[in-house]
């Protein structure tokens, strides 16, 4: 039975790639037969040697670190800001109603506006990035805990003030636990948005990264380095989403479970 | 052997009969007491001029039709609510916010329970919120799921329980708490027929050993009369009391003989008739 689904997906799975691995080998063909010489384009061939040579000699290794230690780190300080400040404002109304106007009014700005400002103030480097990355990071975050705290069962709350647990046991025992597994979509929907955001930040002005390095191979009118590093990042992008989605089976399973039978 | 056992139910049946609570006599501070108490939420009166005293010890019982408050007037005594004028009081002192010796035990036990958290888990909420120390805690849990029926079922979560032994779980819970009084809203009120009467008699000797107040709400009248030393029957739009029964029906009851007494039986049908009435 198991064995027969996993044939069946073994076989959806070779069925969705049959045509982007045929566009590729038609790309492939006419590059060849064309002889293409372009800015913008390059052979795959080309393409998955210029990668390997980049690997070989560990610059693009280097980027990945660089971009997801600004990114990581900036998600981290994002999401703990951001949560913070979610439950808070989804605890108590009388502060969510006098913050509402502040954060409807600076959510709503590009986080990459912030460049220039973080850039006089903090100059080239990690710092700089780390901060633009977290200041988008805050705003999801905030935005679902504070409906995920505002969407708790409100009989635990009431269980919790019946048995007198005091504020902060109040929050860590019954309020995040409660909340959690909603706030973890709210994360992986920001680890998305930290890495586009590193990425951006690298491309636009810093000097490190993966953003940098496909600048670097662009001004250098080498298509195929340029296109290896697009290729690595979605690599990146769509791995990072994996670990999230498997994380969050395993770690709330079991929530999801007896959400379901309640 | 026959004498000693006979002698056995004799001085259950004197025990029972000092914890039995006599409405004539009465006592002089009862425990949970309310005072004139009106309660408006949202621009309607639910509750109005609510005069009630429950004595420690006493059992009582609250029934009515659905909608006449009496989940209301429990949430009022836990202190989850506060009266809109008159005044709640504990022991004497006024219901500003719930109190430990105060628990409640809520009809939805499958909202009321963390389902992150296994049955041990769960009765280990209320330990941790009265500050035991953490090696105290195994004990004492394995003792609360023994008292509730649930040994050997520590390491489950709710989800993988029955609705009875959630219930029982959740009593265990409300026990940690050491309370002095239990309130209990509709507990059996979602469980079948057979698990409820188990239930029932198990709450009695919970009841009758620990010499806890208990006041329960119910919409079932044969469960009120049963249970109760004291039957209140609440009038509808706004919420008062419209009828005041004494139970004085012989403990320990008994799910057979108990409910074939003839003041069972007159009981259930002044209640019956008095339900009638406020649902016309």
């Amino acid at each position: 039975m198991s064995d027969n689904t996993a044939k069946n997906t073994a076989k959806h799975t070779a069925k969705a790639l049959v045509l982007p691995v045929a566009l590729l080998v038609a790309f492939e063909v006419w590059a060849r037969a064309t002889h293409l010489q372009s800015d913008s384009l390059a052979a795959p061939s080309d393409v998955v040697r210029a990668l390997a040579e980049a690997f070989a000699d560990f610059s693009i290794l280097i980027a990945t670190r660089d971009t997801l230690f600004s990114a990581f780190t900036g998600l981290a300080i994002g999401s703990i800001i951001g949560l913070a400040l979610g439950i808070a404002f989804g605890l108590s109304n009388t502060l969510n109603r006098l913050m509402e106007v502040t954060v409807e009014a600076i959510r709503p700005i590009p986080s990459i506006a912030l460049l220039p400002i973080a850039l006089i103030a903090l100059g080239f480097g990690y710092r700089m990035e780390i901060v633009i990355v977290a200041f988008a990071c805050v705003w999801p975050i905030l935005i679902l805990s504070r409906a995920a705290v505002r969407s708790i069962e409100p009989r635990l709350m009431e269980v919790s003030r019946a048995l007198r647990l005091p504020a902060a046991q109040r929050v860590w025992k019954i309020i995040i636990p409660a909340a959690l597994p909603r706030i973890f979509v709210a994360f992986r929907l920001s680890a998305g948005i930290a890495l586009i955001v590193a990425v951006t930040v690298e491309i636009a002005i810093n000097p490190i990264g993966l953003g940098a390095g496909i600048m670097l191979a662009q001004q250098a009118l080498r298509a195929d380095l340029m296109l290896a590093y697009l290729v690595w990042i979605g690599v990146i992008g769509y791995a990072l989403n994996i670990v999230l989605v498997v994380a969050q089976r395993r770690l709330f399973g079991r929530a999801a479970l007896s959400g379901d039978s309640a | 052997m026959k004498a000693q056992v006979k002698a056995q139910v004799k001085a259950q049946g004197t025990a029972n009969a000092q914890r039995q609570f006599d409405p004539v006599a009465g006592h002089p501070t009862p425990q949970v007491a309310f005072a004139d108490v009106t309660l408006d939420l949202g621009g309607k009166t639910i509750i109005e001029n609510l005069s009630l005293g429950v004595q420690p010890a006493e059992f009582l019982c609250i029934v009515g039709a659905s909608g006449c408050g009496k989940t209301t007037a429990l949430r009022l005594a836990a202190g989850l609510y506060q009266p809109t004028r008159g005044k709640v009081t504990f022991d004497g002192q006024p219901m500003r916010e719930p109190r430990r010796e105060i628990a409640i035990v809520f009809q939805d036990y499958g909202k009321a329970l963390l389902p992150w958290r296994t049955a041990a888990g769960n009765v280990s909420l209320a330990l941790e919120a009265g500050g035991m120390p953490a090696a105290e805690r195994p004990a004492r849990i394995e003792e609360l799921l023994r008292t509730v029926g649930l040994p050997g079922h520590a390491g489950k979560y709710p989800a993988e329980m029955s609705g009875g032994m959630q219930q029982r779980l959740q009593i265990a819970r409300c026990l940690a708490q050491e309370p002095k009084t239990l309130l209990m809203d509709e507990p059996f009120g979602a469980l079948d027929a057979m698990t409820r009467q188990g239930l029932q008699d198990e709450v009695l000797s919970l009841v009758a050993a620990s010499g806890v107040t208990v006041i329960f709400v119910t919409h079932d009248l044969d469960e009120a009369i049963y249970l109760g030393d004291r039957v209140i029957g609440l009038l509808p739009h706004p919420g008062r009391i419209g009828i005041e029964l004494p139970v004085n029906l012989p403990r320990p009851r008994d799910q057979l003989s108990t409910r074939e007494h003839p003041e069972f039986l007159r009981l259930r049908r002044q209640l019956f008739d008095f339900i009638k009435a406020t649902e016309q």
